[in-house]
């Protein structure tokens, strides 16, 4: 884990968000999928925490070598869209790469990446390491309409099977990414599960691979104070590993990744299918990595 | 004076820490994260995560929400108890290289002496922090601190068993200096001023109290002010108390500020989640400061506006 004052060399536009591309070789060479960085506020703001964002890309070879990018919603919060508003050769003070990666299946092939809305952004990290390791991936990803999914084509690009869908059924199919689950484990026979976003989906998740005794890792969104383990603020119920009891785990430094089948989602209100949807202007902290 | 060398140590009460900024409870981890992210060795000192009796999970998350130049947080003192604290957490923490303070918390006066008891002797820990802010499990008040009755009670009961010095975190957001005084009267080595004040976050979208609302309280910068009322006048009113400031501070010149009005040491919380570094580069900041007034210690300090205020307010009535 590093710190470093690392330089803009790019901003994009991609629907409702917005990329950064960072000069930081430090954090680039050792980041791995799942893992996510913390960006400081300027001093001068009343919002004082960082911001932490999943890393979408980094790069130890080629002629982006040493940096690596991650992906804002401007609409989440007034962190994000203090990001959102960088501009290239501007400076940002980062700290990562933080938390516990996602693992690789030694044995099996057939990978099935699940996510909507920004959380998409760091499983195309993810099914490039999978790609590089002879796996196959295929996707189910969405979003509340067109602008709100994350790369479509990027996703075609990384997957034999895409499936895309929007609430407004502006882009692939209406309805939920929940609603396309049972369908697409079938299609793509998958053996490995991997999720992204809010607890209500990965709960989802969770319950169709634990009826399909499919092995799943999901990468949790919850908010962080500080990111490296220091507050204790990031909670996850999970159960001990002897099954004994359970306690509350930091999604920082003991996730993001975890396996669903140790978290205790009726423990977790945000699991709840009647939690509230997340919001769009908190006006407050933006919920914690990949926050929506 | 001017053959004497330069030097960040304080005193407090016979505790004497290497530099003046310490980490505040609740910001240190668990032992190991702090020493990937800092130099302990150059930290004045490090309060542990307050622990109680037994295990707790904590309250459920969310935990945290921002506020103006603010958080408000509740992790309900999630600990894994004493025992575990003392097999694993406090060797981790003790070895990172930085004194260690330990804050006890708990809801009844034998949950208070068992703690205290449980660490006497203890090589690792130079002294103990008395959490004061959580409910009264035996008087069913909400905070049990801010009652002269229990603080009396308690201090003196942990500063009675204890082999260490022993500081009293008064609670945040209340009339302090009764408490102070029935603190120091009941044998505190010093205070820490203060623990956070009880806060609320409510969310306008989803109509919704956003954190656990029994122990919800606020930190960050907006807490300076506060922070800086609370050791002004305990220091008035306790001249020779070492006071540990606590509350918002995240530069050298909140530390300087609070040192001007009657503080010996301060810790840092939620800045350390900012900037792990903080503590390290706030000693450095009040070393600078020192150069600057041509003193030799930070102790040259304490106290220097609150005279200048009393004075002041001397020449007001004459």
């Amino acid at each position: 884990m590093k710190r470093v004052r690392a330089e803009i060399l790019s901003t994009r536009n991609l629907g409702a968000y917005q990329s950064l591309t960072l000069v930081a070789p430090e954090i680039a060479e050792r980041a791995r999928p799942g893992q996510f960085v913390a960006a400081a506020m300027p001093d001068d703001r009343e919002f004082v925490l960082r911001r932490h964002l999943t890393i979408h890309q980094s790069s130890r070879r080629g002629g982006w070598a040493g940096t690596l990018e991650f992906v804002v919603d401007p609409s989440a919060g007034p962190g994000t869209n203090w990001l959102s508003e960088r501009r290239a050769h501007e400076f940002l003070d980062i700290v990562g790469p933080l938390g516990k990666p996602f693992s690789y299946p030694k044995r099996l092939t057939n990978c099935l990446l699940i996510g909507e809305g920004r959380s998409v952004a760091g499983l195309y990290f993810l099914a490039q390491e999978l790609l590089a390791r002879g796996k196959r991936v295929d996707m189910v990803i969405g979003g509340a309409s067109l602008e709100a999914v994350f790369k479509p084509i990027e996703a075609k690009r990384l997957s034999q099977l895409v499936t895309v869908m929007t609430a407004d059924g502006s882009l692939g199919e209406r309805g939920a990414v929940v609603d396309a689950l049972p369908g697409a484990v079938e299609r793509s026979s998958a053996e490995v599960v991997y999720a992204a976003g809010r607890p209500a989906l990965l709960r989802a998740v969770a319950a169709l691979c634990r009826t399909r005794k499919l092995p799943a890792q999901v990468a949790v969104e919850e908010r962080m104070g500080c990111g490296y383990g220091l507050c204790g603020a990031c909670a996850v119920p999970v159960a001990n590993k002897d099954g004994s009891d359970w306690d509350h785990a930091r999604a920082c430094v003991d996730g993001p990744v975890f396996n669903p089948a140790r978290v205790l989602w009726d423990r977790w209100p945000a699991a709840a299918a009647s939690a509230p949807a997340p919001r769009t202007d908190p006006g407050v902290l933006e919920p914690g990595v990949g926050g929506t | 004076m001017s053959q004497q060398k330069r030097s960040l140590a304080v005193d407090l009460g016979g505790l004497v820490l290497p530099t003046p900024v310490m980490i505040a409870s609740g910001c240190a981890g668990t032992g190991r994260e702090l020493s990937g992210l800092v130099d302990l060795r150059r930290v004045g000192g490090v309060v542990s995560r307050t622990i109680t009796v037994r295990p707790r999970r904590g309250s459920p998350p969310p935990r945290i929400a921002e506020s103006p130049s603010g958080i408000v947080w509740s992790t309900g003192l999630q600990n894994p108890g004493i025992d575990a604290f003392i097999g694993a957490e406090m060797p981790a923490l003790a070895k990172a290289g930085s004194p260690l303070v330990v804050s006890i918390g708990g809801g009844t006066l034998e949950d208070y002496v068992r703690l205290t008891g449980a660490l006497q002797g203890r090589a690792e820990v130079v002294g103990i922090e008395i959490h004061l802010s959580g409910p009264d499990e035996e008087f069913e008040r909400p905070v049990l601190g801010v009652h002269v009755d229990r603080v009396t009670e308690i201090v003196g009961a942990v500063a009675r068993m204890s082999l260490v010095p022993v500081f009293a975190k008064l609670p945040g957001g209340v009339d302090i200096v009764p408490l102070a005084i029935a603190a120091a009267r009941a044998g505190a080595t010093g205070l820490t001023l203060t623990g956070s004040p009880p806060a609320l976050h409510v969310d306008a979208t989803t109509a919704q109290v956003t954190l656990a609302e029994a122990g919800s309280w606020l930190a960050g910068p907006a807490l300076k002010p506060l922070m800086l009322r609370a050791v002004h006048e305990v220091h008035r009113a306790l001249p020779r108390m070492p006071l540990i400031a606590s509350g918002g501070i995240r530069s050298a010149t909140d530390a300087i500020e609070a040192l001007l009005v009657g503080a010996t040491a301060v810790q840092v919380g939620s800045a350390t989640m900012i900037d792990p570094t903080a503590p390290v580069s706030i000693a450095q900041g009040v070393m600078k400061e020192l150069k600057a007034r041509a003193l030799t210690s930070p102790m040259h300090l304490r106290g220097a506006a609150a005279h200048a205020v009393r004075r002041g307010a001397e020449e007001a009535t004459t």
